[in-house]
Order: structure tokens, then C-alpha cells, then sequence
């Protein structure tokens, strides 16, 4: 089964508000990932909550990155190569649940994320594709 | 000889592990979704496998950006549960199946499936969750366990038709091993839920039924292989793609089965839950 590589990655694009997390993600966000996972320990974590912007400053991440994270705008660390995954180490760390955190990137309030979720969750109907507006 | 006698699939909601750790389990809005694995827990009750190969993945927990096996089988004696950001999930230490898991392994690289071999590794919720809705809470989990790990979070996964075929590769493995064992294969994630960005919150209902529908038919899998990742990306949201793992586990169960349990619940957190058990009909 051959796959064109190029077709392949162009058709994650077409999908509304999604980053699929490519390899190129992957290389851009590679130090705010691996700053992320730091947070698994539990010294680490202790360091990161006395003082944020000293602990991230030991990062060779960009100012960007580094902005997107304190501020925890994960929309924004998604866009900079941050993936759900490590950045769960973050709002984790914070005391979030992934339902609270990734309610805050879909621009609803948390009541009525969760209420949207109690009822079934979002319909696929018109996410599915940019371009077939289906 | 060792036999796979079983296969089931379900979710792994880490708020699942969290609301059995802190005894939420009766409140309403769990009580549904616990319901369904009833049946499940008196079911393992009396089947009572000596190895469980359970298929996962690690979410950011063993492996971080360094290193990123796409299929991955664990060897060694024992693993921890992991510390995913807010201490260790409090279930008990995971005990391995060294011998089969060698043997797999070898198996499998002879048969053109080149693992990578993980002796050390801690566990996060992806295999942890499933265990502790199978078997609840026990002091000690009542059988050994083989993690299979799979990639499914920097693109591209390992395709559905891949994962199919090594499962086909891990029963021939399983069949080879002398040794008298009960064997289950478990494929855990899924189903539809998407943890990012605005169109976070996506649950596909009639999808999720159709592809346990699929899993549940006995045929060669032919439907179930062709799906691509783009349209568990468009269908099933960025995280349903986690459903590749499911294949492996049928994969490995032949053509033909038996569905013995189905379960389907709506939400666990951000996510569409689904549960199979299957036995292979030889």
C-alpha cells in the first residue's frame, strides 16, 4: 500500500480547529514538550509552581513558547508545536482535570463544555472538512 | 501450548482511573458507565487468564519526545504505575510476563515485525485504567501482563491495516510457546474524542457503533483495515485515531468470533466510551 506523503500530510489541514501533531509540530515544539514532561517530577514540579519564569527560562524555548505556556494559552502551545499530551503535564501540575483544561480551548465557558459533553458531546456535523463543508 | 482464548477492547479515560481511586463510582454520573463492565468483571472472574497482552499508549509518561518506538513489547519482571503529573495512580504494581514476552518478541522480529524491547519502563493510565475496570480494586492484580505499547500521537501511527496484521503475527507467537497458558489480548483507547483546540469536545455516536459493529463481525477485516487515519481524524476527532490498537487485538483473534458483551457510554470526561469482549470461534 503506497500513501504520497505529501497528500497525506495536506489533508490534516483541512480539518477546523485541529493541529494534528505532524513531525513538523513535533520538531518546532520538541523543547516545550520536553519542558512539559520535566513536571512528571515531583521535585520538578515543586521548582516550576515557586517560580515559573525562572523555571522556564532553563529552557531553550522561544520567547513565544515560553509566553504561551506561562499565560496557559494551549491554543496557542498547540500552534507552537506543544502537544495535549505533554501539556496535560502542565495543566496537571495546576490541579486541572483535561476536561477543565481542554474546555478552555474551544472558547466556551467550563459549565457549558461540560453540559455540552453530558448531552453527547460535539456533533461532527460541519468539523468534519474545511473545504467540503461537511 | 500457550492459546488466546479471549479479546477485549475498551477506553482508558484517565478521569475513569481517578473516579475509582477517589470512590466515585456510584454517582450518577459514572454509575452508567461502571454498569457495563459488570458483566466483564464476573466474566474475567471465571475465565481467570495467567497473562493479559495488553495493548496501549503511552501518553507522554515512559516515553517523552527522545524516543518514539511505534510498536513497542514490554519484557521485563515489573512495572510502576507511572507519576503522570499528580502522583501515582495508588493500584498496585504491574507484574510482567518475561518468558512469553521474549518469546513474542523474537517471534515477531523472525516474522518481520521489528519491536522495540523495553526491560524498564513505568505505566501510565492507558494500561492501568484497563486493568482497574476489569478487575476493580485488588490488591494485586490477578494475572501477568505484557504491554504491547503503539504510537499514536506524533504522526503518522502505524496504519489500521499494520496493526491488524501484527496482531495476526502475536497469535502465531502465542500458538508457538509451549508452555500451558490462558491468554487474553486487550486493545484499550478510544472511542471518538478529541482532547484540542476548538473543535475539542467531538463525539460521533453513530461512527463509534458502526466500528463496533465491524469489530464484531466475524470476516478478514477487510472494512476495518481500510480505514484511514484521516478519517478517524475527520470522524472520531485528533484522539479517536487511538482506535488503531483496537485492531491488533482483533487482528489476533482470527476471522471468526463470538461477541460476548458490548457496552457504549457517553461521555467519561471528554470521551465516547466503548467496551467488547470477544472470543475467537474456531
Amino acid at each position: 500500500m503506497s500513501i504520497d506523503i505529501h497528500e497525506y500530510l495536506a489533508e490534516f489541514d483541512d480539518i477546523p480547529g485541529t493541529r494534528v501533531y505532524t513531525a513538523a509540530r513535533a520538531r518546532q515544539g520538541y523543547w516545550m514538550n520536553q519542558f512539559a514532561m520535566s513536571l512528571m517530577k515531583a521535585e520538578n514540579r515543586v521548582r516550576w509552581l515557586a517560580g515559573e519564569r525562572a523555571y522556564i527560562d532553563e529552557w531553550p524555548m522561544s520567547e513565544a513558547q515560553k509566553q504561551a505556556i506561562l499565560d496557559r494559552d494551549y491554543n496557542r502551545c498547540l500552534d507552537l508545536g506543544g502537544n495535549i499530551y505533554f501539556l496535560a503535564k502542565v495543566f496537571s501540575t495546576d490541579g486541572l482535570s483535561f476536561l477543565q483544561a481542554v474546555g478552555t480551548m474551544t472558547g466556551m465557558s467550563p459549565e457549558d463544555y461540560q453540559a455540552m459533553m453530558i448531552a453527547g458531546g460535539r456533533s461532527p456535523q460541519g468539523v468534519r472538512s474545511i473545504k467540503e463543508k461537511r | 501450548m500457550a492459546r488466546i482464548t479471549a479479546g477485549v477492547a475498551t477506553s482508558h479515560v484517565p478521569a475513569i482511573g481517578a473516579a475509582m481511586d477517589l470512590g466515585k463510582t456510584a454517582e450518577p454520573y459514572w454509575q452508567p458507565l461502571f454498569a457495563g463492565y459488570d458483566w466483564s468483571r464476573q466474566w474475567i472472574a471465571h475465565e481467570k487468564p495467567d497473562v493479559v497482552i495488553l495493548v496501549y499508549n503511552d501518553h507522554a509518561s515512559a516515553f517523552d519526545m527522545k524516543i518514539i518506538p511505534t510498536f513497542a513489547i514490554g519484557c521485563g519482571e515489573r512495572y510502576r504505575p507511572a507519576d503522570e503529573g499528580w502522583g501515582p495512580r495508588p493500584v498496585p504494581d504491574v507484574i510482567g510476563e518475561p518468558d512469553l514476552a521474549w518469546h513474542i518478541a523474537q517471534s515477531l522480529i523472525l516474522d518481520e515485525f521489528d519491536m522495540t524491547i523495553i526491560n524498564e519502563m513505568d505505566v501510565d493510565h492507558g494500561l492501568t485504567v484497563p486493568l482497574s475496570l476489569m478487575f476493580g480494586q485488588p490488591d494485586a492484580w490477578p494475572c501477568r501482563v505484557i504491554p504491547v505499547a503503539v504510537n499514536v500521537v506524533t504522526y503518522p501511527p502505524p496504519s489500521g491495516n499494520r496493526c491488524w496484521r501484527l496482531g495476526e503475527a502475536i497469535a502465531r507467537a502465542v500458538d508457538s510457546f509451549p508452555e500451558d497458558l490462558n491468554v487474553q489480548i486487550w486493545g484499550t483507547g478510544g472511542m471518538s474524542h478529541q482532547l484540542q483546540g476548538p473543535r475539542a469536545g467531538l463525539i460521533n455516536a453513530e461512527w463509534d457503533n458502526r466500528f463496533l459493529d465491524l469489530m464484531s463481525q466475524s470476516d478478514d477485516g477487510e472494512a476495518l483495515r481500510a480505514i484511514e487515519h484521516i478519517e478517524y481524524l475527520r470522524e472520531t476527532g485528533s484522539e479517536g485515531i487511538e482506535m488503531v490498537m483496537w485492531l491488533i487485538m482483533r487482528g489476533a483473534l482470527g476471522d471468526k468470533v463470538r461477541p460476548l458483551h458490548r457496552h457504549y457510554h457517553v461521555p467519561a470526561s471528554n470521551t465516547a466510551v466503548g467496551h467488547l469482549v470477544l472470543e475467537p470461534a474456531r
